[in-house]
């Protein structure tokens, strides 16, 4: 059986109880966007500044969750902080492929060895315990979604 | 204080297989019986013996088993037909669910009844099944959505009831909150509803498993349950309406069995209670529901809510006396005014967090908005750690709690 220091790592509560980036940015000029587990009730708000060179120049965090989607999204906003949407792209793959979600295995393909870009996950790493507790993969996806979904939207 | 129960507790456990197994070597203390109760031996026997011996499609064929399978299943219906008082076995509908229950109930009355203006009134403690089909009717048909308030200890605020039925087509709200525990005034309701000119539908998924319901002396004119929170299977949930009512209601969905006669141009909807049960029903499952009204009426609804109301004394004690200030249960504080549900906020953990630790201990609750985000909104948060007991609990299993949730307080602890 998986124990709850799998889990709750140090790092993880860290964040949890010193939360990066945490607060509201002006919105225009930065782009809001809203998260939800409706599993869970969580929702999360993540507040993005993009400069002309699609740079991620600012992010703050909102909203309520619980210890590892909060600290998943603290780990994300610094670790994506001052990097282009492109290297935010490696990075979230990189954090999916680690919580067993490949791209590959949405798409109904067969699944094949998936090509990762070589990224350090840094204190992210803390988080690879959540996948031996399934059901809390979506709290620490949460973030992750939400950030991919604003980056998209703050493009369009 | 003595706390006594009409309960044999230890007996009652016996009869339910799972409470014997362990979770991470721990002894289970299932908690989360406003989720789902467990089920009693009685229930699964009588499940496994249709299949083993009478398995056959029911209103069918005229050969020995296929009838053994239809009386079977029609005296499961008589035998909630008793459970719940009502007048005719016509007033019983089996459905899928209480979500089913409720979502006939607004596509085939609804949809037959309310035009543009007409008015809802329904309460801010609904579950989501008691709500969505309405919003479903908003968009299609215009209708208006009025909300009972709550005071600040979680009842309905009734200060201002008459106004808000003014001109109401139809009252719509739970007996007892699936959040606050707390247990509402139906009479009083249904009375003002009909005062009002409204039809009055009682949401009844926590209230008829812990309590005794007599659907006359409810005065409602229609009631929907759910089987598996009553010791019997998922897949099975009850409409009960007044007759009246039900004849005048269009069928919801078509098929087989609901029909008395289909022709190229048309058909004729079959008697009741039949008309509202199109295609082979869940022949199974309403067999292990009529056993397990026959078990919970062996032991006694009385009975039950008298147990369950000594739990609730002893668990707001409890978790006050070793947690003071830091545990807040939201509800009604008089056992007299709530059932054994309990929505809990303590310290500033999160419900998921506080619900991982507590299953590190076997102890089993909720965490999350249980399907009532309007509520969840009001309460000013996101989710809640949920407890929830039924016949089979005991205050063992209550002390199980308060010491998890005293571990899930140190390990949390800044």
């Amino acid at each position: 059986m998986p124990g709850l220091e799998d889990l709750y790592r140090e790092i993880i509560l860290d964040h949890y109880r010193n939360p990066r980036n945490r607060g509201e940015l002006d919105s225009p000029p930065a782009h809001r966007v809203e998260g939800f587990n409706p599993l869970c009730g969580d929702e999360i708000v993540v507040y993005l500044d993009l400069d002309d060179e699609r740079r991620i120049t600012d992010i703050r965090i909102g909203g309520q969750g619980c210890s590892i989607s909060q600290s998943s999204a603290s780990m994300m906003s610094a670790a994506v902080k001052g990097h282009t949407v492109e290297e935010v792209g490696d990075l979230t793959r990189a954090f999916k492929a680690m919580m067993s979600i490949h791209e590959s295995s949405l798409g109904g393909e067969a699944a094949e060895p998936v090509e990762l870009p070589d990224v350090k996950l840094g204190d992210l790493e803390a988080l690879r315990g959540v996948v031996k507790f399934p059901v809390r993969i979506k709290c620490a996806t949460l973030a992750w979604n939400t950030l991919a979904q604003g980056i998209d939207e703050a493009l369009a | 204080m003595a706390l006594t129960t009409p309960l044999d507790v230890d007996a009652i456990r016996a009869d339910f297989p799972l409470l014997s197994r362990t979770v991470h070597d721990t002894p289970i203390v299932y908690l989360d019986s406003a989720a789902t109760s467990q089920k009693p031996t009685a229930v699964l026997d009588a499940m496994d013996a249709y299949y083993r011996t009478v398995n056959a499609n029911v209103h069918r064929g005229v050969y020995f088993i296929a009838e053994q399978a239809t009386n079977d299943l029609e005296a499961a219906r008589e035998k909630v037909r008793r459970f719940i008082n009502a007048s005719s076995v016509s007033e019983v509908i089996f459905t899928k669910n209480a979500t089913e229950s409720l979502n006939l109930i607004v596509q085939s009355w609804g949809r037959a009844n309310l035009a543009a203006g007409d008015v809802v009134v329904l309460s801010h403690m609904e579950h989501h099944a008691n709500i969505v089909p309405w919003h479903m009717l908003v968009a299609e048909r215009g209708i208006e959505l009025r909300w009972i308030p709550l005071t600040p200890d979680g009842r309905l605020d009734l200060s201002d009831l008459d106004a808000l039925l003014d001109g109401a087509k139809v009252l719509s709200v739970t007996a007892m909150s699936n959040v606050l525990g707390t247990l509402n005034p139906v009479r009083q309701l249904t009375d003002a509803a009909r005062a009002a000119g409204a039809i009055s539908i009682i949401d009844g998924c926590q209230s008829v498993p812990h309590t005794a319901t007599d659907v006359q002396a409810l005065g409602a004119d229609f009631v929907a349950f759910s089987g598996h929170k009553l010791c019997g299977p998922t897949g099975v949930g009850v409409l009960w309406g007044r007759e009246e009512l039900l004849t005048a209601m269009p069928p919801f969905i078509g098929g087989g069995e609901m029909i008395r006669d289909v022709r190229l141009d048309g058909f004729t909807c079959n008697d009741l209670p039949w008309k509202f049960e199109a295609g082979t029903p869940a022949i199974a499952e309403i067999i292990g529901l009529g056993a397990a009204v026959d078990y919970l009426t062996g032991i006694g609804m009385d009975a039950i809510r008298a147990h369950e109301h000594m739990l609730t004394e002893y668990t707001l004690r409890t978790l006050a006396d070793r947690f003071g200030p830091d545990i807040a249960i939201h509800g009604p504080s008089d056992p007299d005014l709530r059932g054994g549900v309990f929505s809990f906020a303590f310290k500033d953990l999160h419900p998921h967090d506080i619900s991982q630790i507590l299953d590190q201990h076997a102890v089993c609750v909720r965490a999350g908005h249980h399907c009532a985000k309007p509520l969840m909104k009001l309460m000013g948060v996101g989710a809640t750690a949920r407890a929830s007991v039924y016949l089979y609990n005991t205050t063992a299993d209550i002390d199980a709690l308060a010491d998890a949730l005293e571990s899930a307080g140190a390990f949390f602890a800044f």
